[in-house]
């Protein structure tokens, strides 16, 4: 049963199309990797699978009991969190607030799903440490399981490890490998490096000159693409 | 003449400076810690111009003067806050525009139609004298109604402060919020500036946060550590400025600065100990 399906999207950025007459589908357990060179259109596609820009054609659907604002989402850092004043505890249960709706307040539930995914991924002792005074690796972590508290079922991730160092970059793959395995959570990722997608995703998808392939990685690791990209691998 | 406490409390003007000054600071405060993590911090600097502006404006015209700058803020604010979000000038350049056209036209309505009254020198640089008892009302209708939003929405105003793009991605409408905070800011502004004077009424916005994030670490200890800081603040000033007689907008600003810099010494000295 398909979770998520792109028919025939195209999506454009201040009116030029990006990428064109985009499908593919994904089912529960799915780990797909996003490639691409820079300006590809791997960040408007991934602000179309958010909902946050709308497709000029085509349709993206949800399935399988997944509503749109239930994904767990890792963005990118941006300024402004380096220097936010935030306890971990903090960022992590906001997490929960889709689930909330106009209810003010957390309850027993948020606070008891906050701690399991702290403890989820080894970090519940800095629970009470300021967001901005941890490691780049810790807060990737951090919002981590603030993504996990907002989904059950879908992971979407923005270059996770950007501006990590290479064994914590390592470590992060693993997690995130773990977390589809042992969860069963779908994960899409948009990724720079090649060689950790092909090794931990399920699948590729390849955008670039307003094509795109798609397929497993296996079938991507034979086809023309992956071998004007990454050459002999 | 030496005043007792309870003396200076029975004065009339007083006791509208501290119904006033008290909420205002609460709110400016609270918006603020908001504000300066969305980088708007120089917004109730822009917004307390365009008041500037209309007051000038509502004077010459002979209208009453907040009914011309409340709306005239308002419509202002949510300007300044779409500008801000999507558009090629930024906020910083759209900011400095908006508020120096607003202070020069005001100015040059001022020249034309008979040169600075006190109304309008009291609107510079503040004024406790100035506040009338509608003043009282409003300030404690907007302050029950600030800290209503603000408690109310006070996990949804983190977290689209603390990222936008993920809680739009996962169903939190960061817009409404983000207008809800502009439209509490433009009336804070309004209402400070009587007290505090357009030039001045920005650092009631500012420095209550900016303080708090020296020393403390969580959103939680930022927000009740400024709101309470603000209201000292502005309590000690205005008697301060009663018994210096000095100017009580610059007074609450200068012992602002002194919690400032106490906060940045300790925060200091609590990282080198690290």
């Amino acid at each position: 049963m398909a979770i998520l399906k792109c028919n025939d999207v195209t999506m454009s950025y201040e009116g030029v199309n990006v990428f064109e007459h985009l499908s593919f589908s994904l089912n529960k357990g799915d780990y797909l990797c996003i490639l691409g060179e820079n300006g590809s259109g791997k960040s408007t596609l991934m602000k179309g699978l958010l909902g946050l820009l709308k497709p000029t054609g085509g349709k993206i659907e949800y399935s399988d009991g997944l509503v749109q604002k239930e994904i767990g989402y890792l963005p990118q850092q941006s300024a402004v969190q380096r220097d936010f004043p935030a306890s971990v505890y903090e960022v992590v249960l906001s997490g929960t607030l889709n689930s909330r709706g106009l209810k003010p307040f957390y309850g027993h539930k948020e606070k008891e799903l906050a701690n399991k995914n702290l403890e989820r991924l080894s970090i519940t002792h800095l629970k009470k440490k300021c967001y901005r005074e941890l490691s780049g690796g810790q807060q990737q972590r951090v919002l981590l399981a603030r993504a996990l508290c907002a989904t059950k079922s879908l992971l979407l991730l923005d270059e996770p490890v950007t501006g990590l160092d290479p064994l914590v970059s390592a470590e992060f793959y693993e997690l995130i490998r773990d977390i589809n395995k042992n969860d069963n959570i779908t994960v899409i990722m948009v990724s720079h490096d090649v060689k950790e997608s092909v090794e931990n995703a399920s699948h590729i998808l390849h955008l670039e000159n307003k094509t795109c392939y798609f397929g497993t990685v296996n079938d991507y690791l034979s086809s023309s693409i992956s071998n004007q990209f990454i050459g002999s691998y | 003449m030496e005043y007792s406490i309870s003396e200076i409390l029975s004065f009339t003007f007083m006791q509208r400076a501290l119904i006033v000054g008290v909420p205002v600071a609460l709110c400016a405060a609270l918006l603020g810690v908001s504000l300066i993590l969305k980088r708007y911090s120089m917004i109730g600097d822009g917004l307390s111009h365009v008041g500037f502006g209309a007051l000038a404006l509502a004077a010459a015209m002979n209208l009453a003067p907040l009914r011309v700058a409340i709306p005239v803020v308002i419509v202002a604010a949510f300007l300044l806050l779409r500008i801000s979000e999507n558009s090629k000038i930024n906020g910083d350049g759209a900011i400095a525009i908006v508020s120096s056209s607003a202070l020069a036209i005001g100015i040059v309505v001022t020249s034309a139609s008979g040169g600075l009254n006190t109304d309008l020198y009291s609107y510079l640089f503040g004024s406790i004298l100035a506040l009338s008892h509608d003043d009282v009302v409003l300030s404690l209708v907007l302050c029950a109604v600030v800290l209503f939003l603000y408690i109310f929405f006070y996990n949804k105003i983190f977290s689209v402060t603390f990222d936008e793009n993920f809680s739009l991605a996962t169903g939190t409408n960061a817009k409404v919020y983000n207008t809800i905070i502009s439209l509490l800011t433009a009336l804070t502004v309004v209402l400070g500036m009587q007290i505090m004077g357009t030039l001045l009424i920005s650092s009631l916005i500012i420095f209550p946060g900016l303080t708090a994030m020296r020393v403390f670490k969580s959103y939680k200890a930022v927000v009740i550590s400024s709101a309470v800081q603000s209201v000292i603040c502005v309590a000690v000033g205005l008697f301060v400025s009663f018994y210096a007689e000095t100017a009580t907008g610059a007074t609450v600003v200068c012992i602002n600065l002194a919690f400032f810099i106490v906060f940045g010494i300790i925060g200091f000295f609590r990282t080198i100990k690290k």
